[in-house]
């Protein structure tokens, strides 16, 4: 059946039984292949996108679901030649191993630093609790977390918007 | 003129007589002497044994629980207690000397376990069940005392506690005990077996399952007579562990036992909100005690023999999809894409032991709290790993999170229907977020 969902703030019209997960419409139909495939049983967060701000994992998300909510994937915050502020921490920490969780960590975290841009130490951590990093760059992760904390908040305070 | 004035001072006189006297009462009632400070004894001072059976008991009393905060160091308190009466912070019980209790004797730390009474004299509020540690014997205090005199010292300052107005006046906390605080010893019934004997003993004292079992008065005291009808603790229901137990399947030892050690059985479900840390404390704890709260739980729940007893197993799985389905299409549809990948009928997780919905005891409840919370907030895996209920929050609407459960309560009970479930996710999901 015809199923219209509203991704990165366009509307898109696709062919879909509505029970198929969010995430094989995004990286199938739409080809927005951030989000990746990792356990299907929302317990790696490799699928992780926001609805309404919120994370979420995509591939328990039937995309039926989303009749007038707003989806938002890693392609909505920046693009290569234009990285956001989270993006680019995660580059500058070099917090990506083999990078297959990185676009699900990014979007957990920029869920995080939407609604607090100052988190405690104690807050990310707990924040990012539901997403694994298989290589163990967890350390690096957490760095990275805190440094786009840190340039939103000079971002802020120079008047720029992030 | 003159008979009345003469009255008038003796009258008066018994007043004031009868205010000092209530006065020095209270005065008495509040007043507790500091016990001097000692030397931190140091770790060579404790018998080896005595630090490892301490080790168990306060596993027993699951106190790294409440007395560690998220990703803080263990047993070095400032978690945050939220209770109806607003914010305590626990205090840090590592032997540092100045923000923990190093300088604590075994008398101070045995007084603030039976009495609710700190070293230095002050009254420690209830959240520390000390109405429930007054039945801990001597020599189970001493071993406790040994095992947390022998943790690593950790430096952390508690937040000060954030109380509604008034509350904050320690000295209340007398009358409160004076209400509430029954010093008891427990006393074994040779009746019994000693496997239920020591299961009470844990049960009553150390394990403090009253606390949140047994419903409270509006005072926060454990209301006497009702011991075990069914509490509330976080947000979610803790069910009635005496007769009016609501599971439909009959709980037994063998089932109680895997529930408690493992954090899930079969025939019931999984450990969910603030019962996750309780098993995941369990699960270190050795099998006799575990199986004497088992029996002494069991008891509880069917104080009568029950003949023609149904076991778990001769329970047939519930399926009624297509009537389900008829009734609520689009979340035949949701539980297909969010939720089969576990619960459908086969699914992996079923094949790890892991109980079907239709032996869910929460989805069979007559009060749907605990399976709006399981979907709200997931179901933590015991300890932070393994596998776990992710929360659905974000992904579904109130309106859907109702029709999944009304469908899920239609496919997989016989139950009747819940009502009123919109409503009550949206109360709920309210409640979360304060």
């Amino acid at each position: 059946m015809t199923i219209s969902i509203n991704v990165n703030g366009k509307d898109h019209v696709v062919e879909a039984e509505p029970d198929t997960p969010l995430l094989y419409v995004l990286r199938d139909d739409l080809e927005l292949n951030g989000a990746k495939y990792g356990c299907g049983l929302g317990q790696c967060g490799a699928c992780t996108v926001h609805i309404d701000g919120k994370p979420i994992f995509s591939c328990l998300t039937p995309v039926g679901l989303l009749d007038g909510r707003k989806v938002r994937t890693i392609e909505g915050l920046g693009s290569v030649e234009k990285p956001n502020i989270v993006q680019k921490a995660f580059q500058d920490e070099q917090a990506a191993q083999c990078g297959y969780c990185i676009a699900g960590m990014i979007m957990r975290a920029q869920a995080l630093l939407d609604r607090n841009p100052s988190p405690s130490e104690e807050q990310i951590r707990v924040h990012m609790q539901p997403n694994l990093c298989r290589c163990g760059t967890h350390a690096r992760i957490l760095r990275a977390v805190h440094r786009a904390s840190r340039e939103i908040s000079s971002a802020t305070m120079d008047g720029g918007a992030q | 003129m003159k008979f009345s004035k003469r009255y008038l001072a003796i009258g008066a006189a018994f007043v004031s007589a009868a205010i000092v006297t209530g006065l020095g009462l209270a005065a008495w009632l509040v007043y507790e002497p500091p016990i001097a400070k000692i030397r931190r004894p140091s770790a060579s001072d404790f018998d080896r044994n005595l630090v490892v059976r301490g080790e168990q008991l306060a596993t027993v009393g699951d106190c790294i629980v409440c007395h560690t905060a998220p990703n803080g160091a263990p047993f070095a308190g400032a978690r945050a207690l939220p209770t109806p009466f607003g914010t305590l912070f626990s205090n840090n019980i590592t032997p540092d000397e100045k923000t923990g209790i190093g300088t604590w004797s075994l008398a101070a730390f045995s007084r603030a376990m039976r009495q609710g009474v700190a070293r230095d004299g002050s009254h420690l509020y209830p959240a520390l069940p000390y109405e429930h540690f007054t039945h801990v014997s001597d020599d189970d205090l001493e071993a406790i005392y040994a095992f947390l005199m022998t943790r690593q010292p950790v430096a952390r300052q508690a937040p000060e506690n954030q109380l509604l107005p008034g509350l904050g006046f320690r000295p209340l906390l007398a009358g409160w005990k004076l209400l509430f605080l029954r010093q008891t010893e427990f006393q074994p019934l040779a009746s019994e077996s000693a496997s239920w004997n020591r299961g009470k003993y844990l049960v009553d004292g150390l394990a403090h399952c009253g606390g949140c079992h047994t419903p409270r008065n509006l005072a926060g005291g454990e209301e006497s007579g009702r011991e075990f009808a069914g509490g509330v603790a976080e947000g979610w229901n803790a069910p009635a562990l005496d007769e009016t137990n609501p599971s439909a399947a009959r709980w037994n030892v063998a089932s109680l036992f895997a529930y408690l050690k493992r954090g899930s059985d079969s025939g019931h479900g999984a450990a969910g909100g603030p019962m996750g840390p309780v098993v995941e404390g369990l699960s270190r704890l050795n099998d006799a005690d575990v199986e004497a709260i088992a029996v002494y739980i069991d008891s509880r729940m069917h104080p009568a023999p029950i003949s023609g007893e149904r076991a778990v197993d001769a329970e047939p799985a519930m399926d009624n999809r297509s009537a389900a389905a008829a009734a609520h299409p689009d979340a035949d549809l949701l539980f297909d894409g969010a939720c089969s990948g576990c619960h459908a009928p086969r699914a992996p997780m079923n094949l790890n032991g892991r109980p079907l919905l239709s032996f869910t005891t929460d989805l069979k409840a007559d009060d749907p709290r605990n399976s709006v919370q399981a979907l709200l907030q997931g179901i933590a895996a015991p300890g932070e790993k393994g596998a776990y209920m992710p929360s659905f929050s974000g992904t579904v609407t109130d309106r859907q999170l109702a029709d999944l459960l009304a469908y899920a309560r239609a496919r997989f009970t016989d139950k009747p229907a819940w009502r009123d479930l919109e409503a009550t996710v949206a109360d709920i999901r309210k409640e979360n977020a304060e």
